[in-house]
């Protein structure tokens, strides 16, 4: 009898507006998934233990650390990364504050500011640097002391108020 | 990067979940419930866990209730953390949940997963242990209910939900957390505190080996008459366990802050609370 | 000027925003093996027999590289490291094998497979216990290593190199002294923490060529080694580096290269990737140095300072490699900013068994200046004098000398007290140091001075090549690997400078790629910006005069009749002569074809003046210059838990002319915040079998978001004739000196001295006497 090992999973994954059908190993991350497959190397491994926030992506709206989720996890949802943001706001601020600078960490910041973006405008929240600070606690920056990228996320989130 | 594969299951309903278990076992399999998944991702790449079988839970319906019910409030196991802190269901379950882990790492750890978590200190256990509140258990059996206290899953048996009663969650309450440094960090002490009405309920975690509540101490601080000094001093004797002594923190310094925060904490509750 | 001193954005501003810049693991090929490390279980150990077969046996692994394929040792100074430990075990994460396989996971399955059986030896624990007698022996015949330049091992000792300063009359100075005294400060190891884990991947081509691609700082450096090592001709190597993320001096080291290469080389040259989990990361690659430090100090009544005794005990860790060198540049600048006429200092590159360490940012200088200034606070206190007073009246400069007895003069060195007094204007210093709050809360201050000068090898250079455009742009290319401190937009705006053009129109090679780029040291020592800007004033000149060449060959007039100005080439007085640089940079094509002149590439280079220190007295030049700060802390304590919040940081520095100002003042905060990080919490931890007990970050905490103080941070900019206009260096110096603040500031809150990192609430309660039978409150 011919036997075949090493299962695979067929998934439908909705990275940045293009559906991606996918054979994955059950136990494969999204992280993993997300560059090895589909070369969205901007989604960054730096501790695959969830403790540093670099491969954030956006899964149906909400941060989540891809190295933390199964790709069968995220069959059939909305997936967001930091290709899928070009032209936002909250790149643009990035730049204009200084909020980088060797750029590892610094998709997985915006990605998880801008699902604070979206979170805080479609709540119709007003954000207040408590809130900021919980969300963004989340990642971990070496380069920069973290008021340059609290004055990136701050601009976009007070334009926002303004409209 | 999780070295070995496992095969992936979500059941549709808690009647598949337990009978897939069941089966799997039966086959000799290694099966494990995998809601938010965080533990099992993060020990699974360590080489620390190994599993040959997921069964994804979090999509059944149950495990997803967040409501009332009578005069109940019920939360679903699979109900990330972050989703019960914003309920705003029960004040003192959102800020103990709130000040679990770090914001994004809280969309994907569940109620669940924190409460049957292998670490030490499942600090989301201490508002049901507070509130005597209830466990939906499923097994092969079906549905049972279970004490929050006598909450010991044995393998196959799922956890389904919390209840809590309405009022016990409405409770003036304080919950004082201590680190070592960090903000986003295990606790060396996590206190919780309630006001039932007739006296004040405690329960801890970082402080012994286990998250626990204390009926002797509670005695110790209600104890009608005696000075708040003394009483702590007392509910401090009546400790159930060893202070933990590890890399976060000595049994010392462990001791000295937790003697602090009750008294931080006794004073607030009695000087009104939440 | 129209270019220096404005912040122009970093030019790779929307490729990293925008998730394109790649990494070293970003760059996906097909046919790519994955190389997996084994590693040891045991600080100290040794190794009795390697069992790989069940690993070979699993379907898809192509190779199992061990210590005793590549006994090659290795070593910046002395050659004591193997490229995987043979033999022996000397620290816990020790790298003893690789897995070669067709993917990572079956690299990882596969490693967990290889069997080692270790026989475990006493440990050495610290610097101090690794030289008390009868310590067990890392290294049992240090002295038959290899030795690559000035290096001191001590035969029979724990000591990979020992360095030494003997300034003036030590004993005499130290009886002039009237006030004196000592201080110990100690720390154990730490790690970098740079979020992008180091990587490399190498491959051998059939002709021999072998091309690494590394996370590093060092791709001529590994070059040269291959050739030590390895016997490649270095015209063999050639080294990619892309864009790097994060290095601190962790990606100095080179380790994984190595690695990666005999990895390549046992599978038939094949390209195979070895890149470290977060853990391989903190402990089995180099990691951030440990030090014990015990300074004695001598002032006159009047607070002068008349000598110093300083014994440095590094905690080097298995091998001696980069803490040989560190000893060396702790030694260099082992005073401090201060005048001191009679120095005695010892400076001990110690075996222990921790990881080996490796340059952190600031080279020795944080470490040391922790002892340094906490030791300035301790004699201020005694002396009864203000602390910035002290510093002001004992603060080095022009005309006087340097530990290594280096002459200042008006331009080798920052103006210490400048610095120093505009730090005491902006902390509002007179307003008090210490000040207790209603709630009980208790604010202080604390501060530190603070210096460094290079101590790179003596031929440390750089390079630079810059090629016209048809369009009249530049394209500059040098050594310089961009690791997120924007040197190489700091560079466009030199290049722009020289040109008369605007940066925009200068554009920069990220990528480094050593067959083609001209060599540059490292990217460390906060001497890019200086020495390749130092590279393409030349390269720009050497344009310039081609560019004047062509146009005066075109104008009929002599190249000296030439000038420039916004990107033209014009008759000097006569400004409608000339030419736009776009149409002379390929030569001039007259209206026949004719074409004149020729293709316009600059080039140039650079290397330090140094000199070797005497090995008995440390006399000489380490480096060039000397880049000064004075930096603060404003602290809020809380006398019951002991736990505090840092609410200013402050940093006045002297780096010469600033190149790019918000470039500038981001990194020093980017400094401070490191500096302050590592002060407050990093540290590994250690059970008594010196295995790390913290190897995540989930348990070595860095600092998070919304934990950072707010930053002040101010220049004095005292030109530095050499640099390329005026500039100095800036790169590591907003971490210094923060290690000391702070210390300073909590040892005036808490009301006890606080010698040790990190400076955890529970170490302050126990300075304070919590945990004895009295609690402190």
């Amino acid at each position: 009898m011919k036997e075949f090992t090493g299962r695979r999973y067929g998934v439908r994954l909705h990275v940045n507006h293009e559906t991606h059908t996918l054979h994955v190993r059950a136990a494969d991350t999204l992280l993993h998934v997300l560059r090895d497959q589909l070369g969205l190397t901007g989604t960054k491994a730096g501790c695959e233990n969830g403790d540093c926030g670099s491969c954030t992506v956006l899964v149906n709206g909400t941060p989540l650390n891809a190295c933390l989720t199964l790709a069968v996890e995220a069959h059939e949802q909305p997936v967001t990364t930091v290709e899928g943001l070009r032209g936002s706001e909250i790149q643009k601020s990035f730049v204009e504050h200084w909020a980088f600078q060797c750029g590892f960490c610094t998709p997985g910041f915006i990605c998880n500011a801008q699902g604070l973006i979206d979170y805080v405008r479609a709540e119709h929240r007003h954000a207040d640097d408590e809130l900021i600070k919980e969300w963004l606690q989340s990642n971990l920056c070496r380069c920069t002391s973290y008021h340059e990228i609290h004055a990136a996320v701050k601009s976009v989130l007070d334009d926002g108020e303004e409209c | 990067m999780i070295p070995f594969d496992f095969d992936y299951y979500r059941p549709d309903s808690v009647g598949q979940a337990v009978e897939l278990y069941a089966r799997l076992r039966a086959e000799g399999r290694n099966p494990i419930y995998f809601s938010g998944g965080t533990e099992i991702i993060t020990f699974g790449r360590l080489g620390q866990l190994v599993t040959d079988a997921v069964l994804d839970i979090k999509s059944i319906p149950e495990l997803g209730a967040l409501g009332r019910s009578g005069d109940h409030l019920v939360f679903g196991a699979g109900l990330t953390l972050n989703a019960v802190a914003e309920s705003g269901l029960f004040p003192l379950l959102g800020d103990v949940a709130r000040h679990t882990a770090d914001h994004t790492t809280r969309n994907k750890i569940t109620l669940g997963g924190n409460l049957c978590a292998s670490i030490p200190y499942r600090e989301t256990v201490l508002p049901f242990l507070l509130t005597d509140s209830y466990a939906v258990v499923a097994g092969r059996q079906g549905n049972a209910w279970v004490s929050m206290h006598e909450l010991r899953l044995a393998p196959g048996e799922l956890l389904v939900q919390i209840w809590t009663e309405q009022s016990a969650a409405r409770w003036p309450s304080v919950t004082i957390k201590k680190t070592k440094q960090d903000e986003v960090d295990y606790p060396l002490v996590r206190l919780a505190l309630v006001h039932d009405g007739r006296g004040v309920r405690a329960a801890f975690s970082g402080v012994c080996e286990a998250p626990f509540r204390s009926w002797d101490m509670e005695d110790a601080l209600n104890t009608p008459g005696v000075p708040l000094e003394t009483r702590i001093a007392e509910a401090l004797r009546r400790l159930p366990g060893q202070v933990i002594d590890d890399q976060l923190g000595s049994a010392d310094y462990r001791y000295y802050l937790l003697h602090h925060s009750l008294r931080e904490g006794m004073s607030a509750l009695e000087g009104g609370g939440r | 000027m129209e270019s220096v001193g404005k912040s122009v954005p970093r030019k790779e501003s929307f490729d990293k925003v925008e998730g394109r810049a790649k990494y070293t693991r970003d760059l996906r090929l097909a046919g790519m093996l994955h190389g997996k490390l084994v590693t040891s279980p045991h600080a100290h150990a040794k190794i009795r027999s390697i069992d790989a077969a069940a690993a070979a046996a699993v379907p898809g692994v192509r190779g199992i590289v061990t210590g005793a394929d590549c006994q090659e040792l290795t070593g910046e100074l002395l050659a004591d490291r193997p490229v995987l430990a043979y033999r022996k075990v000397r620290y816990y994460g020790e790298p003893v094998a690789v897995v070669i396989a067709d993917d990572e996971q079956t690299a990882w399955r596969a490693a967990g497979l290889v069997h080692v059986e270790y026989e475990v030896l006493p440990v050495v624990s610290s610097p101090s216990r690794a030289l008390l007698p009868g310590a067990p022996l890392l290294h049992e015949e240090v002295e038959k290593y290899k030795r690559y330049g000035d290096v001191y091992p001590v035969p029979g000792m724990n000591i990979g190199n020992h360095l030494k300063i003997r300034k003036g009359d030590f004993q005499s100075g130290w009886e002039a002294g009237v006030v004196k005294v000592e201080c110990y400060t100690a720390f154990r190891p730490s790690d970098h923490i740079a979020m992008e884990p180091r990587a490399a991947r190498a491959e051998i081509l059939p002709d021999g060529e072998v091309h690494i691609r590394a996370s590093t700082q060092a791709p001529y450096v590994i070059k040269r080694f291959m050739e030590r090592y390895f016997g490649l001709d270095p015209g063999q190597v050639v080294v990619h580096v892309p864009f790097v993320g994060g290095g601190f001096g962790a990606k100095g080291a080179v380790q994984l290269e190595f690695i990666a290469y005999c990895a390549s080389r046992a599978v038939g040259g094949r390209l195979v990737e070895v890149s470290n989990s977060r853990e391989e990361d903190m402990i089995s690659s180099p990691c951030h140095i440990g030090l014990e430090a015990q300074i004695k100090m001598a002032a006159t009544p009047d607070g002068r300072l008349t000598a110093a005794q300083i014994t440095l005990l590094w905690d080097g860790g298995a091998y001696a490699d980069m803490a040989a060198v560190m000893a060396k540049a702790g030694i260099d600048d082992c005073t401090g900013p201060y005048r001191i006429p009679n120095v005695w200092a010892d400076s001990l590159a110690v075996y222990t068994n921790h990881t080996y360490a490796t340059s952190f940012r600031g080279f020795a200088h944080p470490e040391v200046t922790f002892a340094i200034e906490r030791t300035m606070d301790l004699l201020a206190k005694k002396l009864g004098m203000d602390p910035i007073a002290l510093r002001l009246l004992n603060a080095i400069g022009p005309g006087e000398t340097t530990p290594t007895q280096v002459l200042l003069d008006e331009s080798n060195i920052g103006n210490v007290p400048a610095c120093i007094l505009r730090l005491r204007e902006l902390m509002d210093w007179e307003s008090g140091q210490r000040v207790v709050l209603p709630n009980g809360r208790i604010r202080t201050k604390g501060i530190a001075a603070l210096w460094k000068t290079s101590s790179t090898p003596t031929d440390a250079g750089a390079g630079a090549v810059l090629i016209f455009n048809k369009s009249g742009s530049v394209n500059l290319m040098t050594g310089v690997v961009e690791i997120g401190q924007g040197t190489k937009t700091a560079l466009a705006q030199i290049a722009a400078e020289r040109l008369t053009i605007d940066p925009s129109l200068v554009h920069v090679s990220f990528e480094v790629n050593t067959k083609t780029n001209p060599e540059h040291w490292k990217t460390v020592a906060s001497s890019s910006t200086m020495m390749a800007g130092r590279a393409i004033l030349e390269a720009a000149d050497d344009a310039i005069r081609q560019l004047k060449y062509n146009a005066a060959l075109v104008l009929q007039v002599s190249p000296d009749e030439l000038e420039l100005a916004e990107g033209r080439v014009f008759v000097r007085g006569n400004p409608q002569r000339g030419f736009l640089f776009r149409e002379i940079a390929m030569g001039y094509e007259s209206e026949n074809g004719l074409t004149v002149g020729k293709q316009v590439i600059g080039r140039g280079s650079y290397i330090v003046k140094l000199t070797r220190l005497d090995p008995e007295t440390g006399d000489g030049r380490p480096g060039p210059q000397w880049s000064v700060a004075a930096q603060g802390v404003e602290v809020e304590f809380d006398p019951v838990e002991c736990r505090y919040q840092v609410l200013r940081a402050y940093t006045v520095i002297d780096g010469g002319v600033i190149v790019n100002h918000r470039g500038a003042v981001t990194q020093m905060m980017g400094g401070m915040s490191m500096g302050l990080s590592w002060a407050t919490r990093e540290s590994f931890l250690y059970d008594n079998q010196e295995r790390v007990l913290n190897p995540q970050l989930r348990f070595y905490k860095i600092t998070h978001f919304g934990e950072n103080p707010d930053m002040v941070v101010d220049f004095v900019q005292t030109p530095y004739h050499e640099g390329p206009y005026g500039a100095r260096g800036i790169g590591e110096y907003g971490t210094i000196g923060m290690a000391g603040a702070l210390a300073n500031a909590l040892s005036v809150a808490a009301g006890v001295e606080l010698f040790q990192l990190p400076l955890l609430p529970e170490t302050i309660w126990r300075a304070r006497g919590g945990g004895s039978v009295h609690d402190p409150v």
